[in-house]
């Protein structure tokens, strides 16, 4: 019982939040929406760190969220809307960061880390087939000794 | 090149080792101001003391000034009061005030009864100032040269250890450099 009140409390209480951000921001298109929340999401929240301004509800994301907004309805580009916010709170607002020499480490890391494995799997191989090749598994007499053997036992298995 | 190979952990935990340690004492929220060694934004918003004054940002012109971002609503302005009340009293620098998201009533009974440190205070019930200089959190104090160019941002309390070891520094330093 009380999950079933908790539930629907869940259910009315998200209902409500959904209807909230429609009511403030009204948005010509369908596409003009999508453009907003793409920005919301793409952009962090100063205060709360961890958190894009579209989950965060400090008051400092909300006036973030109401000039990204503002700014759309002036016909500002994506691009003018980020540096105008960057200008005031530095590049730390961005989740994705300009590629320059600073963050060059940073996005090359997933590149390095693939070249290093490849690498370390091309060693592994390489060691294998040279260890293969120098040093036969069995010397021709073992080998003539199992020839016999399996002979012998495929002679037996037929009889 | 297996007894090489032994060595690997080791290695491993000292580049660990050096990024982690590098980062201890570091404290993540304090973001380094994006509008260092620029000019204070442009803003036009009343005097708190005096509704019928203007003020904009010819105020920063002249000479070195603190420019404290407060509000009745924050715990921690509170607590810093007492100190800019004293580097108020000892004048080595003229203090600014910026009421930051509040309302002037409470404002006003807040420095009757604490004191007021701050030679002028900027009256902003919207943030908007606040905003164009990336303030995200209250209590924040800029240092601000006699050209209006913000040469620091301390985010958090100002007390004596942030007021000797990093704020007089910083106002020294814009001093000699005229």
């Amino acid at each position: 019982m009380l999950r079933m009140v908790c539930f629907l409390l869940a259910i009315t209480a998200s209902g409500y939040s959904v209807a909230d951000v429609s009511a403030v921001y009204g948005f010509e298109s369908r596409g003009e929406e999508q453009r907003y929340q793409n920005l919301i999401a793409e952009l962090r929240c100063p205060k709360c760190q961890n958190q894009n301004i579209a989950d965060s509800n400090s008051p400092i994301s909300k006036d973030m969220r109401n000039v990204v907004y503002q700014m759309m309805l002036d016909g500002a580009s994506n691009e003018e809307i980020v540096e105008s916010l960057v200008s005031r709170f530095g590049e730390f607002v961005k989740y994705k960061p300009d590629l320059d020499s600073r963050t060059f480490v940073l996005w090359a890391t997933p590149a390095i880390a693939v070249l290093v494995g490849l690498l370390v799997v091309a060693g592994v191989v390489v060691r294998s087939r040279r260890a293969g090749t120098a040093a036969p598994a069995l010397s021709s007499e073992e080998q003539a000794r199992i020839d016999k053997m399996l002979a012998e036992r495929n002679e037996g298995g037929s009889a | 090149m297996k007894r090489l190979l032994l060595f690997l952990p080791l290695l491993v935990a000292v580049v660990v080792g050096v990024v982690l340690f590098a980062g201890i004492g570091k404290d993540p929220t304090k973001l380094d101001s994006a509008l260092i060694g620029k000019q204070i934004p442009a803003f036009s918003l009343k005097d708190l003391k005096q509704p019928e004054t203007t003020l904009d940002e010819g105020l920063f012109q002249g000479e070195i000034t603190l420019l404290n971002v407060w509000g009745t609503w924050c715990p921690a302005c509170r607590d810093e009061h007492d100190d800019l009340m004293k580097v108020a009293r000892e004048k080595k620098v003229a203090i600014i005030g910026l009421n930051y998201k509040d309302n002037r009533d409470d404002a006003l009974v807040w420095l009757d009864r604490l004191g007021d440190p701050y030679r002028t205070v900027i009256y902003d019930p919207k943030g908007t100032l606040g905003f164009d200089l990336g303030v995200y959190g209250a209590p924040e104090t800029f240092v601000i040269d006699a050209s209006g160019v913000v040469r620091y941002r301390h985010v958090g309390v100002v007390n004596d250890q942030v007021w000797e070891q990093i704020l007089l520094p910083v106002i020294n330093e814009a001093r000699e450099n005229g």
